[in-house]
């Protein structure tokens, strides 16, 4: 299963990834090399088989409607780059 | 060729209703975050902070089953939520939690009236989320910014989208507003939408007379009737003008401009998202058992559709009057409150007092029935007293306005301003002997032919009693002296 | 008794018997770790303050006759755990400044019980990767051998136990990350039952995966901190709502007449042949002890890798979407959000998690989910179904835990699937959800082997007792590098 250059540039542009030329020829090759690995899982015969749902039996876990503290919005800009002073501060949204 | 105008509308809604629960949908924050300071009601789960992770809310899983049987949809018993993945900075985790593929009801439908006939469309499905912060865009000299708050962040959120089965704008606007009386019956939503608690996107698209359905257009984020309304007629419109001129129509989302009267183009990337939907693990699944759907199911209040049809049956209204007492909860509570306290007045007497003289005091005043100070107990004696004649009618629209006000019971009321309607034979016989007396002219016009006059008569004899005697008494005493007019 | 390398059971009954101050304590093992970490970096944060404000709080609980098994213990906290005023960078530039607010479940109870806070550990950025050398700070060294890994991603976890730099570590496990460096620094790590321990404060890497669990120089002190750490967290909707067994009371239940399996799928060629030997010799140890040897297959085994490698990164990629330049973490500076997104990433993350966002992205992107992600979530029920069948014959599994001894700086570093490979004995109980426990089983070639007990979901006390009874049948946990000599020269 092989990855293409323009592939590789298609992720990295859905999952907000800036990368150089260099890069996206590495990672075509790297990529390749394990989705070659991880294809043997469609030779596996799943007929029938349910897929995994959650990693515990856990069912229907549910919390009361009970509203609690808030954490004061010091907190909460405390590590952000930018923030006036209560309100988180980025560059502008191109629409 | 079809000319354009023959195209008709497909129309579809998917309306977003914020849940009134009192905390978020994945953690303890207020849910009501009206008037708070910028993200202070926030905490670690909801602003997305590495290390967090979301506890369900149960009450609004117990919201989504019930809104979800009030519109007859089927609840299966397998339900789960889902990542939707993409980037946005009012989006915290950069996914939001919802449902993808097992929604918590499917396959239903709502009625709704337009000009006197009742419609029917599908309710595709009902399914849960979480809303996203705010980000507010300002132009600064250093360069535009965004400033983001969370509070909004992690409100639950309902999503229920119709199936395209609205032909008109009309029809569209008919069926949000059943749809959002149906939500503010059930206590689910505030049905606020100069707020943004309940939100609506419309697609529209148009179907050529062979039964070709064109390219759909969604318009996303109206927030009042009217928007809703001219923006689908705008929008057919735009489309029809695009038919006719031979131009292609793009599959996108436009948005709609209050201030211009027009939906334009909004493309945000230069590509569609793939939200790569997978299950949440964070969330183990849900299982919603045969004995919790009838609990729900339960507990559901009597929708407005089936109280208007009790209505006119029950208490022999018309159907404006049903109309009106079932168009709030709180109003068709209150009506049949009254009508229960007691078993003297007819209910159709005390629909007319509420659809007219209560309803008017309410429009006027600014506050509901619930804010008022009058109960459905102190209505229903007043209404008493008024029929067994203790004061008149004019006295009682008086009571009225001060128990709306103020409270109290009405016989207080009648003797604190002295309005008890004077019925006794004797003093009225006095009163109508001396307007008899004084009238010379009108009694003259009355014996002359003209009956009417004696509505001016009976008007001195109210006058002379300052309001008290009861007119009915009096008329009849007039009648007996003067006798039948023109005699 | 050299207090570095004594267990916290020995140091426990030291305290108690005021023979020594947990403020002495702390004062022995900060002085350690900054006479020897600069040739190991272990640590990306060493808490000196906090420590020595721990210490004096434990010798109160102490006076007061309050202290519990741990108090006065000092501890290290993979650097993945978040804890409020005190760094936590998850071993990536992305978060080299962020400073959380609030402190997680684990962290909360380890601190409750009067632990001594010595420090935050490194590891490989966002716990991906085998070897701590995708660290964004510097890779780890072996103490055993410098020039060698640690293993990873709880490699600083393991190296700061191994060196005696700290008598506790805590680390996580999504592919292996307790139980190979374990097994390569030569001391006990122990992976529970998904579900065990909460993972609120755990910055995730793979939600349906990701587990908390204690790095020690016994398996009594590993007990200990499972009992701590342990139990239902309503903050955690995937937290098991079971009793937590006091682990430390059933470590002595004998061997005699347990049934052990040996997995053939785990004795396959490109196992070095010196793991072979000691992994049988330890074998042959439990068969001394009465127990009943049997072989078992698992023959999911090799797809089991490859379903880490689809679910894995596809929850990665979820995950660690958020690290965006906007709430927390760096910023790069940009003139729109989007290239705010883009330039910050680019910078803030490494190779591999970049490796790893981007093979996410791809298996879940559209067209792909149903033949990757979908496909990879039956396989792995087969992978569970294993060793639910095995586990009806048997009660607990020996198998090596990797299939070979700690390997050379470098060595793996240019082709990621040579990596990838190294975790094929570890994976499968992360797909399964099984608890496991790497346990020292001897040297060769001077480094450290390590023998690695699988149970059922929920049978810690199984695969502890097991470990227990080999370590008091054995001298290996005696075993310690020999670090001084190799720092003079």
């Amino acid at each position: 299963m092989s990855v293409s250059r323009d592939t590789v540039e298609h992720i990295a542009r859905l999952a907000y990834i800036g990368l150089g030329t260099e890069e996206i020829e590495r990672l075509a090759t790297e990529l390749s090399g394990v989705l070659e690995h991880i294809d043997r899982l469609r030779r596996v015969d799943t007929t029938g088989v349910e897929p995994t749902s959650g990693a515990v039996p856990n069912v229907n876990v549910l919390r009361p409607d009970q509203p609690g503290p808030s954490w004061p919005s010091d907190d909460a800009v405390a590590n952000a780059a930018r923030h006036t002073p209560d309100l988180f501060e980025v560059p502008g949204v191109l629409d | 060729m079809t000319a354009a105008t023959e195209f008709m509308p497909v129309i579809g809604l998917e309306v977003h209703a914020q849940l009134t629960t009192r905390s978020k949908m994945f953690c303890s924050c207020r849910a009501d975050y009206a008037g708070a300071s910028p993200n202070s009601h926030t905490c670690p789960i909801c602003s997305g902070m590495p290390g967090a992770l979301p506890a369900v809310n149960a009450r609004a899983i117990e919201m989504g089953i019930l809104t979800a049987l009030a519109l007859n949809c089927r609840i299966p018993e397998a339900s789960r939520f889902d990542r939707k993945n993409y980037s946005y900075p009012d989006l915290p985790k950069g996914y939001q939690i919802t449902q993808y593929a097992e929604p918590i009801g499917e396959d239903g439908w709502i009625e709704f009236t337009l000009d006197g006939v009742t419609h029917r469309a599908g309710i595709v499905r009902v399914h849960l989320e979480e809303d996203t912060g705010k980000s507010t865009h300002v132009s600064a000299p250093g360069g535009d910014v965004t400033l983001v708050d969370y509070n909004r962040s992690g409100v639950p959120l309902m999503e229920i989208v119709s199936a395209p089965d609205l032909d008109s704008p009309d029809a569209a606007r008919a069926y949000f507003a059943a749809l959002r009386q149906i939500l503010m019956y059930l206590g689910v939503n505030d049905g606020n939408l100069q707020e943004g608690s309940l939100r609506a996107d419309v697609n529209v698209s148009l179907r050529s007379a062979e039964g070709e359905i064109g390219t759909k257009v969604e318009i996303k984020n109206l927030n009042s009737f009217r928007a809703v309304q001219r923006a689908l007629e705008y929008e057919i419109d735009r489309q029809r003008r695009a038919l006719d001129s031979g131009e292609r129509l793009q599959q996108e989302t436009r948005g709609w401009s209050e201030t211009e009267e027009v939906t334009f183009s909004q493309r945000s990337k230069e590509f569609a998202h793939d939200y790569r939907y997978f299950p949440e693990p964070d969330l183990p699944p849900l299982r919603v058992s045969q004995e919790t759907v009838d609990e729900v199911r339960h507990s559901m209040p009597e929708l407005p559709a089936t109280r208007e049809r009790r209505f006119v049956e029950e208490y022999a209204l018309s159907p404006y009057q049903a109309g009106v007492l079932t168009s709030e909860r709180e109003t068709g509570d209150f009506y049949e409150r009254a009508v229960r306290a007691g078993t003297r007045v007819p209910p159709a007497t005390i629909a007319n007092w509420v659809t007219g003289d209560l309803m008017r005091l309410v429009n006027e005043s600014g506050k509901s029935l619930a804010q008022s100070a009058i109960t459905p107990g102190t209505l229903e004696s007043l209404l008493t007293m008024i029929g067994s004649g203790e004061i008149s009618g004019a006295a009682g629209k008086q009571v009225l306005v001060r128990m709306f006000a103020d409270g109290g019971e009405p016989q207080t009321i009648v003797d604190e301003l002295g309005l008890r309607q004077v019925s006794g034979r004797d003093d009225i016989e006095t009163l109508v002997d001396r307007v008899i007396a004084d009238n010379e002219k009108l009694v003259a016009t009355y014996r002359g032919g003209k009956g009417n006059a004696i509505q001016a008569l009976v008007g001195r004899v109210m006058g002379a009693s300052r309001g008290r005697a009861n007119p009915q008494v009096a008329r009849q005493i007039l009648e007996e002296r003067l006798g039948p007019p023109g005699s | 008794m050299d207090l570095h390398y004594a267990s916290a059971h020995e140091l426990a009954t030291l305290l108690t018997a005021r023979e020594l101050s947990a403020e002495e304590l702390a004062r022995a093992t900060l002085e350690r770790i900054e006479h020897l970490d600069r040739n190991l970096a272990a640590f990306l944060t060493v808490t000196a303050d906090r420590a020595l404000a721990d210490a004096r709080r434990a010798d109160e609980m102490i006076a007061r006759g309050q202290g519990g098994p741990l108090t006065g213990i000092p501890i290290a906290l993979k650097d993945i755990l978040s804890t409020e005023g005190l760094p936590t960078t998850c071993g990536s530039r992305i978060l080299e400044n962020y400073v959380p607010r609030y402190t997680g479940t684990v962290a909360a109870r380890l601190a409750a019980v009067g632990t001594v806070l010595v420090g935050k550990t490194n590891m490989d950025e966002f716990a991906m990767g085998s070897s701590n050398e995708n660290s964004g700070f510097g890779p780890v060294r072996n103490p055993w051998d410098l020039n060698r890994v640690p293993g990873g991603s709880s490699g600083g976890s393991a190296a700061a136990v191994a060196a005696g730099e700290t008598t506790l570590a805590i680390g996580t496990d999504t592919g292996g990350s307790i139980r190979q460096p374990a097994s390569f620094t030569g001391v006990v790590g122990l992976k529970p039952t998904y579900g065990r321990v909460s993972r609120y404060g755990l910055v995730a890497f793979a939600s349906s995966l990701d587990q908390i669990g204690p790095l020690t120089r016994s398996v009594w002190d590993a007990a200990a901190v499972l009992e701590v750490i342990a139990g239902h967290d309503p903050l955690d909707s995937t937290s098991l709502d079971e009793t937590v067994p006091a682990y430390t009371d059933l470590l002595e239940r004998p061997v005699n007449g347990l049934r052990l399996g040996v997995p053939i799928e785990y004795f396959q060629e490109g196992m070095d042949a010196g793991v072979e030997r000691q992994v049988r010799a330890a074998i042959d140890i439990f068969r001394g002890l009465g127990a009943d040897i049997r072989e078992v297959s698992l023959p999911h085994t090799p797809e089991a890798l490859s379903t880490y490698y689809v679910i894995s990164p596809a929850e990665a990629m979820a995950n660690l979407a958020r690290y965006d330049g906007v709430r927390y973490g760096i910023r790069a500076p940009a003139d729109d959000i989007w290239s705010t997104f883009k330039e910050t990433r680019e910078v803030g993350l490494g190779a591999e998690v970049k490796r790893r966002i981007l093979l996410g992205t791809y298996v879940l992107s559209a067209g792909y989910y149903d033949a990757y992600y979908l496909q990879a979530q039956k396989v792995r029920t087969l992978v569970r179904r294993d060793f639910d069948n095995a586990f009806a014959e048997v009660d607990a599994l020996l198998a090596p835990t990797t299939p070979t001894t700690a390997f050379r700086l470098g060595e793996r570093t240019s082709d990621p699937l040579q990596m990838y490979l190294s975790d094929v004995y570890t994976v499968p109980a992360n797909m399964a959800g099984i608890c496991g426990v790497s346990v020292p089983a001897g040297l060769t070639d001077g480094r450290p082997v390590g023998l690695q007990i699988l149970g059922p979901p929920l049978a810690e006390e199984v695969i502890l007792s097991l470990a227990h009874n080999f370590e008091q049948a054995t001298d290996f946990s005696r075993l310690h590098p020999q670090l001084e000599t190799e720092v003079a020269s």
